[in-house]
């Protein structure tokens, strides 16, 4: 208190503040981006470690063995697959009951708001079969699910027929304590949405759907299964659900623990862990598995059926088997212990994964950066847009006589520009999928496309704005007038930020990184057509476009600038949907607030 | 003056209409920040129909609203949106108080200005910052998000808001009778308005040139004659509530649940984690600490600015705000109603800034982390926490950056806007 109050100390710091402000400013953005950069170095990250008790000192061992009869389970569903041309119903719900489960089916239907051309589906129709292991042991009060989608092609039939010969398997077991959900589920995410829907007897996304007929407990733990090849070499693990929402790292461990016990392969981010840390090599490794999660989280997409069991509060991973690396084999039956260990460790749990981390990045299986450590890689980036507030804040006793004239001209030349790049933000957020019906009319496009490049025309139409702004306003815009405008808008982008990065960090900081700088620094008096380009550079439909490179770069499949151009596009495609299908955030706050919060730093630029 | 009022109610009105018909209205009506245990609607529903069927509506431990409360509602449940929508409009009676206090304050400056150093008259407002104040405040309190967001939550928080604005009016016309029942009235609906007695004393006393001396007889004589207005009417307000449902149970489930905190939901105030922490046997002795903290300001606040009633009200009215044991949003938008009545004051505040940063970051923040903490449960009840104690830093920062800068206006006023040191350099006043 005592530098808050002392006058002279307060006026000592203020000029210290003023002053040194843009050196302050630098060394914060480059002590940022060394500290994120760092993250990934091993002496500063934190060896992972199991806190939950009642999976760590449990003895638990695997004996399944038919790793055979899943193989032949998985060629039968493949021909009665082939034959029904889809889901193969019947006789999945007899294959099911033949072992012993309670076996019920849902049917779902969905129309996309416009057609997915990726996985090429507009009217979706499907039917979830499921089963359910009633636990011996316990008053069936809480429940586990293995889930393995039924995909078009060839593909992921191991998945159903470990799933079935898991089922067989842990009907002759005694020691289930919770009921046992196995589930297979029709058009991956869509199902999978449809099947949580009707479990929790919610429905937010306006899907259609049969009313589950048989029910287990509460869900604590969930994971699934992708498997596409008999012989597996590795399994991936991948954490990543919807909006960049992550599941208990407690769960991570566990499957990394089994992956030891059982000498397994494993991978995340489908890179393999290196133990040469201290060359350069070696940090390059870390660095880019930390940032392929960065990156995947940052777009807010569930990378695996898991994800949307995160937003029920329901703890779950994906287990992609993965075909790659020669020289390491493995059975289906190795598979299957795997699944048995963790299954059995997760029957043994007393209470919700809680003990261990929900915020983290993982620069390997057995390093995490917990959030104490990412954090201040944000903060410092925050801090900049503060230090910039408080230096206009200087004549802040100008702008409060200002903002407290009731209908003077200070309000109006804030409010224009803050009302008019909202309402440009509230049309790129409605009209691309309204208007797609219009647009293929009159223009020989496909709806995907229309979509697409609606939302691309109306983004670049913003920046034709703030001329039609200053001609709103009564008279010329004055320099008290943007400064006003500019500390309203570094407040705002700072709290937008602040926000994001809580719930989502990686797009916060993804956002905060190339926002920062040149918001920060923007005023009418800088060269108009260089600071421009600067500012469109950095804007976020850039953004977007720059982490589909690297994104292509990190997963070694680089990508020529026209690829890289159809890949954005379907980017944003996928985004529009995938906020559609299931809720995902990223859309909605990039079009109706970090885009206008942008538009308003253009403004400024453009102040006369 | 009285067009941007009008359009300014037309543009309050149809904020209110819209949102109450959006599908917003429920989102916000569950909000924690918006509605406490005290306050929310559906539990004054549920008192309705506990009522109406003949039960008591206290039976249970979901209704804590007064029994007139439930009475008004019962005639008007049909109407509720209206009342509502209305009740907010009685907060801008606080907006024509101003008018005559302005008045009067010039002319006690007229009379007083060959007292004040010349250099001080800069200090002093002029008639037409004056003439603008009913409307910043009404505008203040009209299209302030918080109390928008507690009267489309029809959170009964915008009534007692209501009944305190109409004593603060009644008070500065000099209607003492009027002033001791709607005083009555506030403290029979939630308490804490018990310490709104002292500023209002004052102001009357001040008003009617009684010097505050204790061994005076006209002093005692007003003191007693106020007591007995105030006292006598909440007593026949509480007799009045005991025959119309012919029982005593409202007092425990009314004033006990405020005294003795037992619910522990989540809200933007202190008591809940730190009782939902504590071992249950130290809980009376930190409730009694935790309580005292509304009544004990009143002391020496009373004793400093005893000469300035109507910024005491201001003080007291936002400690009761920020140490109240279930406050919410729309608690704190009454007394930043009073902020545009104290402009006067704003060359003197040092952390506005920082407090307003604070208080729109934590406003924000509050739902963010509710969200992690509550559906996606990757957060805990520490994170939320965390902002409510930076909300009330920035509540508690804001009340002593006015207090401070009260001060130092009088400072000011007395000795003069420009102070030399003995030597003759610059001086600064520190508050230590």
């Amino acid at each position: 208190m005592g530098l808050l109050s002392d006058p002279n100390r307060r006026k000592a710091l203020t000029n210290l503040l003023t002053r040194l402000n843009a050196p302050i400013c630098m060394v914060c953005y480059l002590a940022a981006i060394v500290w994120f950069m760092g993250l990934a170095f091993e002496p500063f990250t934190l060896r992972t470690y199991m806190s939950e008790n009642a999976m760590g000192s449990t003895m638990v061992e695997e004996r399944f063995s038919s790793g055979e009869r899943a193989l032949s389970l998985a060629k039968e569903f493949d021909a009665h697959k082939t034959k029904a041309g889809g889901m193969p119903v019947e006789w999945l719900v007899k294959a099911m009951q033949a072992r012993g489960l309670e076996v019920f089916t849902q049917s779902f239907s969905r129309k996309l708001p416009f057609p997915d051309e990726n996985k090429e589906r507009y009217m979706v129709r499907g039917t979830n079969v499921y089963g359910i292991l009633r636990a011996p042991r316990a008053p069936r009060t809480e429940a586990l699910v293995i889930t393995a989608p039924c995909s078009p092609g060839n593909s992921n039939n191991q998945a159903v027929g470990l799933l079935l010969a898991l089922a067989q398997y842990f009907r002759n077991q005694i020691f289930w304590a919770k009921d046992i959900i196995f589930l297979v589920n029709e058009h991956d995410l869509i199902g999978m949405q449809a099947w949580l829907e009707g479990y929790h007897h919610t429905n937010i996304t306006g899907m259609e759907y049969s009313p589950l007929q048989g029910r287990a407990g509460s869900i604590q733990a969930a994971l699934s299964l992708e498997l596409s090849s008999d012989v597996i070499t590795s399994l991936d693990l991948i954490l990543e659900g919807l909006n960049g929402q992550l599941p208990n790292l407690d769960l991570a461990n566990l499957f990394y623990a089994f992956c030891q016990k059982l000498g397994v392969l494993c991978t995340i981010q489908g890179k393999l862990q290196r133990n040469d840390w201290d060359t350069a090599e070696g940090y390059t490794h870390a660095a880019q598995t930390m940032m392929l999660m960065v990156l995947k989280q940052a777009c807010g997409r569930s990378w695996g059926d898991h994800g949307l069991f995160l937003r029920y509060h329901i703890e779950a991973a994906s287990i992609r088997g993965i075909n790659g690396f020669r020289h390491y084999k493995m059975d289906v039956a190795t598979i299957g212990r795997l699944l048995e260990g963790m299954v059995r460790k997760l029957n043994n749990l007393l209470e919700r994964l809680h003990q261990s981390y929900f915020f983290y990045l993982l620069p390997s299986l057995s390093r995490f950066v917990s959030i104490g450590y990412y954090m201040p890689a944000f903060g410092l980036l925050a801090v900049i847009l503060l230090l910039r507030v408080s230096f206009p804040g200087l004549m802040l006793h100008v702008c409060f006589s200002v903002s407290l004239q009731p209908s003077g001209p200070g309000v109006l030349t804030v409010l224009t520009p803050v009302v008019i790049s909202h309402l440009t933000g509230v049309a790129l957020y409605l009209l691309p999928v309204h208007l797609q019906e219009m647009a293929v009319e009159h223009f020989p496009v496909s709806e995907t496309e229309a979509v697409v490049l609606t939302a691309v025309a109306i983004y670049t139409a913003g920046l034709a704005l703030p001329h039609n702004t200053q001609r709103l306003l009564s008279g010329e815009g004055t320099e008290q007038g943007w400064k006003v405008l500019k500390l309203t808008a570094l407040l705002y982008l700072a709290v937008l930020l602040g926000c994001t990065a809580l719930i989502n960090f990686s797009l916060g900081f993804v956002l905060a990184v190339t926002l920062v700088p040149i918001t920060a620094s923007m005023t009418p008096h800088m060269p108009k057509a260089l600071s421009a380009l600067a500012m469109v550079l950095l804007s976020p439909a850039f953004t977007i476009l720059y982490c589909v490179f690297i994104y292509q770069e990190l997963i070694e499949a680089p990508v020529s600038v026209s690829e890289g151009w159809m890949l954005f596009l379907s980017v944003i495609s996928q985004g529009i949907l995938d906020h559609a299908l299931y809720g995902s955030l990223v859309y909605p706050l990039l079009a109706l607030f970090v885009y206008p919060c942008w538009l308003m730093f253009w403004n400024i630029l453009f102040w006369s | 003056m009285a067009a941007p009022l009008t359009l300014l109610l037309i543009v309050a009105v149809t904020i209110r209409a819209v949102l109450f018909r959006s599908s917003l209205a429920e989102l916000i009506s569950e909000r924690v920040e918006v509605v406490s245990p005290l306050n929310a609607w559906k539990r004054v529903v549920e008192g309705l129909a506990l009522l109406d069927l003949g039960v008591s509506p206290y039976s249970g431990d979901v209704f804590h609203e007064t029994p007139l409360m439930i009475y008004l509602f019962h005639f008007t449940v049909d109407y509720a949106e209206i009342v509502f929508m209305v009740s907010p409009y009685f907060v801008d009676c606080l907006s024509c108080f101003l008018a005559p206090l302005d008045r009067f304050r010039k002319q006690k400056y007229a009379l007083e200005s060959d007292r004040y150093p010349a250099d001080c008259l800069e200090l002093l407002r002029s008639p037409k910052e004056m003439f603008y104040i009913p409307l910043k405040v009404a505008m203040f309190y009209l299209l302030n998000p918080f109390t928008i967001l507690s009267c489309v939550a029809k959170s009964t928080c915008g009534l007692n808001n209501a009944i305190i604005a109409l004593f603060i009016f009644c008070t500065l016309k000099g209607s003492a009778l009027l002033s001791g029942i709607l005083l009555a009235l506030a403290t029979y609906q939630s308490i804490y308005p018990l310490t709104l007695f002292a500023p209002a004393l004052l102001f009357f006393l001040q008003r009617l040139y009684i010097p505050v001396n204790l061994r005076r007889s006209s002093f005692w004589f007003f003191t007693l004659q106020y007591a007995f207005i105030y006292v006598g009417s909440l007593v026949v307000i509480t007799g009045l509530s005991f025959f119309l449902l012919g029982s005593w149970d409202f007092i425990p489930s009314v004033y006990g649940f405020i005294f003795s905190v037992p619910d522990l939901t989540p809200n933007i105030g202190l008591f809940w984690y730190f009782f939902a922490e504590m071992f249950e046997h130290f809980r009376l002795f930190f409730i009694c600490v935790f309580q005292i903290n509304v009544f004990f300001y009143t002391i020496p606040l009373s004793i400093k600015l005893k000469e300035h009633p109507v910024f005491l009200i201001f003080m007291q009215i936002a400690i009761i705000s920020i140490f109240k044991s279930y406050p919410t949003v729309g608690d704190v938008a009454l007394y930043m109603a009073f902020l545009p009545a104290w402009s006067h004051l704003y060359r003197f505040l040092r952390n506005i800034f920082l407090v307003s940063c604070v208080l729109l970051a934590c406003s924000a923040l509050f739902p963010v982390l509710w969200h992690l903490w509550i559906y996606a449960g990757s957060a805990n009840s520490n994170f939320y926490y965390a902002i409510t104690l930076l909300f009330n830093f920035g509540q508690i920062l804001l009340v002593s950056d006015y207090f401070y800068a009260y001060l130092r206006r009088e400072h000011h006023l007395i000795h003069g806007l420009y102070l030399k040191k003995k030597d003759g350099t610059e001086a600064t006043l520190v508050l230590k």
